[in-house]
């Protein structure tokens, strides 16, 4: 498995980037994830990714679009506008979870 | 052969029924989550998924359906003709509703809502409009517009064309 140091931390990463070991997770390795995918974190950056991990810790699983709108009280258009180019895939890499497995 | 990744799909919708208009939206929407652009084209009978007194009563078509099972889908086969009694394909559409329902797939209106909020580009088929005698006024908000078939050629520039 991949590995990855960002400033002093070692991360393992599957062969498309995303975390495996989320204990190896922190705000830090986030904004250097964030970087890689042309993403600078702000406050509502930080909105998104802390809803991925409350949902996360109750469903076991990366919250889709419609949980996002609905649960997170995210508006999609704000999705796209922060994380352009694939919110979810590319918020759920930053949070340190797993690839999306869900189709809608 | 190159494997260069999609970067744009135009996905046609013919078919009004249930099964017939869900596919594409998911094509579409899973389409803008991956960062590629999405145009849909709704004609003939998939116009009824952006009209908006029906989009929300859409219904799956149990007549001519020999893959049908109940009570689900590892039941026992539906056989066909029963089908056609009345009220099956409300019973049918209500049960693929609470399963859509707990899978996050939002009923047609939101997800339109939702493509188009996406950046996905909503279109009705020109010959179609003109055969149903529909006006704007019968559309969804999203939709954006009316093209001719030409048009859609012209728009799906550099584009994968689905039929579905």
């Amino acid at each position: 498995m991949p590995e990855k140091t960002i400033n002093g931390t070692t991360i393992t990463v599957d062969d498309d980037g995303f975390m495996t070991d989320h204990s190896q997770w922190n705000r830090e390795v986030a904004a250097a994830l964030a970087e890689e995918e042309e993403v600078t974190l702000s406050d509502a950056h930080w909105k998104v990714l802390d809803f991925i991990a409350s949902d996360f810790a109750e469903k076991g699983k990366v919250p889709g679009m419609r949980r996002m709108n609905k649960v997170g009280g995210i508006p999609t258009k704000e999705l796209y506008t922060l994380f352009p180019g694939g919110p979810i895939k590319k918020a759920a890499k930053i949070a340190g979870y797993p690839k999306p497995a869900s189709c809608v | 052969m190159s494997d260069e990744p999609i970067k744009k799909v135009s996905i046609i919708v013919s078919r009004g029924s249930l099964e017939g208009i869900y596919p594409g939206l998911i094509m579409a929407n899973g389409a803008r989550m991956e960062g590629i652009e999405a145009n849909l084209f709704f004609t003939f009978f998939g116009l009824y998924g952006i009209l908006k007194k029906y989009m929300n009563s859409i219904k799956i078509a149990t007549v001519g359906n020999p893959a049908m099972r109940v009570p689900s889908a590892k039941g026992f086969p539906l056989p066909t003709w029963m089908g056609a009694i009345p009220g099956m394909s409300a019973f049918a559409t209500s049960m693929m509703n609470k399963e859509m329902e707990a899978l996050d797939i939002p009923p047609v209106g939101e997800f339109i809502e939702m493509i188009s909020d996406a950046g996905g580009k909503i279109y009705a088929c020109r010959a179609t409009v003109d055969m149903f005698h529909l006006s704007d006024d019968d559309f969804c908000p999203q939709m954006d517009k009316v093209l001719t078939v030409g048009e859609f050629y012209e728009l799906s520039a550099g584009s994968q064309i689905i039929f579905t």
